[in-house]
């Protein structure tokens, strides 16, 4: 197994990369989704990804923590592969437990929220910690009770996830991800399931995550979130990185066509 | 702008509930048929009440229940275990192990029990030998089949076999519920598959588990009644013993249905109590049960204003 910097020597990682994606390519079927994508998100930074519907942001993201085989190319975290060992100039696929213990280290939340449906918020931020990493049970809910606090919703930790609204059940997810100390939080559009009321709390989490110095990657439809909060934009369209820069320039003055196109109907 | 005065003191006026007479005589008529039933089941001597009575707590009636109720146990056990691992072949990705799990349940589940029954019963006909007989080492374990394959042993076999068919199924099915968002944010926390499984999938598939599950398990129940054929010595079995002798066919019969309705009821009960406990993360259904009870017992009116 190679180390850190030997893989970034190898494939031409920045020392400071958190994601590092390389000519990924992802198939399902006969159908190629992904043809060829390159992005760096550096330590502490806010990536922002748009782009039309089925361009393939969300299967990116999944390929990012694994959910998702990629077909091509190379994918790293933090100078490591997630499903693979780089050995003899060949990628060796890692056994269950060393994936997920690397998995643990990337948050993600989803559109759909996914809370564990049969547990309270409090038991949904323990439940990793304490199966996963073994921190014991008064540990957990103490750390568990401030992301909680962090998030506004303390007075909530006994509720189950139907009885809270959307905004709050996001706000939990949110919580939940950070309940792993991850390196790198993932959004797959985390506020396109919310009422137009909701959405302002969770971006104001999101918006405090990325001040204290997370590394974030976010698929958003939210403009105005990516042009304040991102540091650097990515358009996606048809599976490839159609345009990418600094989310202000790109807002004010798009270069390609179909970034121009796109905006003019989001915004 | 000022209302004119009603004529009617509005908060007391009564509401008077429309005439059911469709009900009303549905209820009669339910009324009369339950009293002729049961004035023919008292009147008529050939039931033998007090002597179904007598026999309620006979030795032998007792050790048969005690037998009909641990082949219950065992098999609904064994039946779990047996269906939840070839719940989870069928679920699993390999073509061969899905077509395995499917051809089990077609064939354990397709087959009648009895003809199982009576097939493992007999296996003695098809194989002389059970041995285990490893390379090398050569033969570890080896037994007559007729001195291993007691009426018990063929009837703990052949119905947990059959009855893991249905639990399988049962079990799959519940899996299947889980919305697969649940594995992915599991997974995506670092969870392993056995994690999820245990931590996340079943306690939720739980839900949709144990209404089925407490059905099979009745069913078993008096399922089990069918080891009379190879004389096993359970409850219908031992109430044979007797009425063979004496004659007292019906009375007999009698004291079987009576056991096998209390355990049921008791089996119901226990199944409410689970049920619960899955549903606790159910906002609605504490609310929803209320209101059909109140609903239910609510069928007078309410004078308004009261
Ligand atoms: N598991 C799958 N099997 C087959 N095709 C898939 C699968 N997942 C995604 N696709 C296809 O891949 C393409 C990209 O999907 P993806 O979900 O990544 O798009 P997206 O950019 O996230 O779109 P949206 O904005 O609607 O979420 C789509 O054409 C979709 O149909
Ligand atoms: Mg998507």
């Amino acid at each position: 197994m190679t180390t850190k910097s030997e893989n970034q020597t190898l494939f031409g990682v920045p020392a400071d990369s958190m994601v590092f994606a390389r000519q990924v390519r992802k198939s399902f079927g006969s159908t190629e989704v992904l043809k060829g994508i390159d992005l760096n998100v550096p330590t502490g930074s806010v990536a922002c990804i748009i782009g039309p519907s089925g361009s393939g942001k969300s299967t990116f993201l999944r390929c990012i923590n694994h959910l998702e085989e990629v077909n091509g190319g190379v994918l790293l975290v933090d100078g490591e592969f997630i499903g693979y060992d780089y050995r003899n100039g060949k990628l060796y696929a890692v056994k269950d437990s060393l994936l997920c213990k690397r998995r643990a280290d990337i948050g993600m939340v989803f559109q759909s929220f996914n809370l564990f449906s049969h547990m309270t918020a409090l038991e949904n931020l323990i439940e990793a910690p304490m199966v996963v990493k073994g921190v014991s049970r008064k540990e957990a809910c103490e750390a568990a009770l401030a992301l909680l606090e962090r998030v506004g919703l303390a007075e909530k930790a006994n509720a189950y996830p139907r009885q809270l609204s959307g905004g709050q059940q996001q706000r939990v997810a949110i919580a939940r991800a950070l309940a792993m100390k991850p390196k790198v939080l993932l959004f797959d559009e985390p506020t396109s399931a919310l009422d137009p009321e909701l959405v302002g709390e969770v971006l104001v989490v999101m918006r405090n995550l990325a001040q204290s110095g997370m590394t974030m990657v976010v698929v958003t439809h939210e403009i105005g979130f990516a042009r304040e909060v991102g540091d650097q934009l990515i358009f996606m369209d048809q599976g490839v990185v159609a345009e990418q820069g600094d989310p202000r320039e790109m807002i004010a003055n798009p270069q390609s066509p179909r970034t121009r196109d796109f905006l003019s109907r989001v915004l | 702008m000022s209302l004119p005065n009603a004529r009617v003191p509005i908060e007391r006026l009564v509401v008077v509930p429309r005439r059911q007479y469709g009900l009303w005589i549905g209820t009669a008529l339910a009324l009369l048929v339950l009293f002729l039933v049961v004035k023919a089941l008292a009147t008529n001597p050939a039931f033998g009440w007090s002597i179904a009575g007598g026999y309620l707590f006979h030795p032998s009636i007792l050790r048969g229940l005690g037998q009909t109720l641990i082949l219950t146990v065992t098999i609904m056990i064994a039946s779990i275990v047996i269906g939840g691992i070839i719940a989870i072949m069928r679920l699993s990705p390999s073509r061969i192990l899905n077509a395995f799990a499917s051809a089990y349940i077609w064939f354990f589940r397709g087959a009648p029990a009895l003809i199982q029954l009576i097939f493992w019963f007999n296996l003695s006909l098809v194989v002389r030998e059970i041995s285990i007989t490893l390379p090398l080492l050569g033969t570890i374990f080896s037994v007559k089949t007729n001195d291993f394959m007691t009426p018990f042993v063929s009837a703990v076999i052949a119905l947990s076999l059959h009855e893991a068919g249905y639990m399988a199924e049962i079990i799959r099915a519940g899996i299947k519920s889980v919305p697969s968002g649940q594995t992915e944010a599991a997974g995506s926390l670092g969870m392993s598959h056995r994690t999820i499984l245990r931590r996340i999938t079943m306690p939720q598939a739980m839900r949709f588990i144990v209404p089925p599950t407490g059905n099979e398990t009745i069913n078993l129940l008096k399922m089990t009644s069918l080891v009379t054929f190879i004389a096993v010595d359970d409850l219908l079995y031992a109430a044979q013993a007797i009425y063979a002798r004496t004659f007292e066919t019906i009375p007999l019969l009698i004291v079987v249905a009576f056991w096998y309705l209390s355990v049921v009821t008791v089996l119901s009960v226990a199944q409410h109590f689970i049920e619960k406990y899955y549903g606790r993360s159910d906002l609605h259904q504490t609310q929803a049960e209320n209101g059909f009870f109140r609903r239910a017992f609510l069928w007078r009116r309410e004078v308004a204003g009261t």
